[in-house]
């Protein structure tokens, strides 16, 4: 063991670059659990500050929900605390294949294999069903996630403009000559909450002959008129070849993820996806929570009916108060800034006013697209957004930027 | 392949990247432009410009010689490519 002067400076001068970039990042300490109203400590230290969460994952406000605790308590009971093995030795319960299949059958897929995370899902599917005669073709937007799992697969990997068509079949007809083509995409994009083209997807798919993996993370349980998902908001339900997703957003936001899709392609990650064959998977307390959280979600539509509503309220609100806002018509609605200072600094002032927005800007979004992304719940009533929407119009006059156009908010905070 | 001179080859590859990889109107490339460290250019998205570049000057790049940092900017690009021609 040896930690000298000259390897700590080296991380201490990698730690002062990223502070001196402004992309230091800091925790802020949430003393309750989590839903539309927490209470915050931040900066570290300070006295607990009572804010109206709007950049949770919690769409469908499951996170601390009555129901899915009481199932989260009698799994614990029932099932215990730990697997202390992987999948294939002894750490596969009645409650994890259970899962698999409510999953199978929610996505409207073929077959499904749970992973710790979809983080960890996106890490292994694709080195375990393609190899180097193949080719991997991403949109430009897709999920980190997703990149480091195509990093980890030997098949070569180009990209298409973001959601252009012409562009993805510019590529499929490039590497015609694959043995295996797969397309890649995010359902909804994280950072700007726009919607893949799926339909037209599927559509090149068939095409030439290719496949579609889709990371539904932020659309399971909400997009969609039942909620299926993307593919369902697109008319192309069961058409999908590869979905992956999450149970760390809309689905309880505890943990969790997986690969569901062509039972062929699931076998292959049984057999070969690393971060299944070497980490123990969900552990049983959260499977039961989300055992529940499928209940829940289909004895009725009734929550996702009111995010969709909440989401169109915010949409709206915004509009009319004179933010610029990128288009889309999920609950992810990203508040232009431009400037990544700006940003920061309207953040500071939402959280004074009482409002949990982050701000973001490059290398997370594109250079000069600095933004709040804003997050709409089933859990937000409408004095929550009436709340915050009266703490953006503050902050937004305060900044002068209130009916301005692009250009105009450039001209005045630069890039 | 016809003859080509430096700035001609130069000008072929950056009408390339602009059209295959900037979105942005206010964005403007050069030869000297970082495209890669900048983040103009994904690492990701470099097979495509490799296939141009083979079937454009009918020449074959061993894939350990195109690297982030062979790609990062036209003049280097056009560098690699001119090392092939010969």
């Amino acid at each position: 063991m040896s930690y000298p002067d000259k390897i700590k400076n080296i991380y201490l001068t990698q730690l002062a670059e990223i502070q001196h970039a402004g992309i230091f990042k800091e925790e802020r300490f949430i003393h309750s659990s989590q839903s539309a109203d927490i209470e915050v400590e931040f900066p570290s230290g300070s006295d607990l500050k009572k804010v109206i969460n709007m950049c949770a994952n919690n769409y469908l406000g499951l996170s601390s929900h009555p129901e899915v605790i009481r199932a989260a308590h009698e799994g614990l009971d029932t099932r215990g605390y730990g697997m202390s093995s992987v999948r294939f030795i002894c750490g596969t319960q009645d409650i994890h294949k259970e899962l698999e299949r409510r999953v199978t059958e929610f996505l409207g897929t073929e077959d499904t294999i749970l992973f710790p995370s979809c983080m960890d899902a996106n890490a292994g599917v694709f080195e375990a069903i393609l190899t180097s005669e193949d080719i991997m073709i991403s949109d430009r937007l897709v999920h980190a996630s997703i990149i480091d799992g195509m990093r980890l697969c030997s098949a070569q990997h180009d990209t298409f403009k973001h959601s252009s068509m012409e562009h993805l079949e510019e590529k499929l007809l490039l590497h015609a000559d694959k043995r295996l083509k797969l397309v890649i995409t995010d359902g909804v994009f994280s950072m700007d909450g726009d919607t893949a083209k799926l339909d037209e997807m599927v559509k090149l798919c068939e095409k030439y002959d290719a496949m579609l993996l889709v990371d539904d993370s932020h659309a399971s349980g909400f997009i969609g008129k039942t909620g299926r998902g993307t593919h369902e908001f697109c008319n192309v339900f069961g058409k999908i070849d590869v979905i992956t997703t999450t149970f760390g957003k809309a689905l309880g936001g505890a943990s969790g993820g997986c690969v569901s899709g062509r039972k062929e392609i699931v076998e292959m990650c049984r057999q070969k996806a690393r971060p299944y064959l070497f980490s123990n998977t969900i552990a049983p307390v959260i499977v039961s929570g989300v055992l529940k959280v499928f209940d829940i979600l289909s004895a009725s539509t009734e929550r996702r009916d009111k995010l969709e509503k909440n989401a169109a309220y915010w949409r709206k609100g915004l509009t009319e108060a004179g933010f610029l806002l990128k288009e889309g018509n999920t609950p992810i609605v990203p508040v232009m800034l431009f400037n990544a200072k700006l940003s920061q600094d309207f953040s500071r002032d939402l959280f004074n006013e009482g409002i949990y927005a982050i701000g973001f800007f490059f290398p997370v979004v594109p250079n000069g697209q600095a933004r709040i992304r804003t997050q709409i719940s089933a859990g937000h009533e409408i004095h929550h957004l009436d709340k915050a929407l009266g703490a953006f119009i503050k902050v937004g006059k305060k900044y002068g930027i209130l009916g301005l156009t692009k250009d105009q908010i450039i001209e005045k905070y630069g890039l | 392949m016809e003859e080509m001179t430096l700035n001609e080859m130069k000008d072929l590859v950056l009408k390339y990247v602009i059209k295959e990889y900037i979105d942005d109107d206010d964005v403007t490339i050069t030869y000297e432009t970082p495209l890669i460290s900048s983040g103009y250019v994904d690492s990701f998205s470099m097979v495509s410009l490799l296939v141009f570049l083979e079937n454009k000057f009918k020449i074959k790049i061993p894939p350990s010689k195109a690297t982030p940092e062979a790609f990062d900017s036209v003049n280097s690009i056009v560098a690699l490519v001119n090392q092939y021609l010969k």
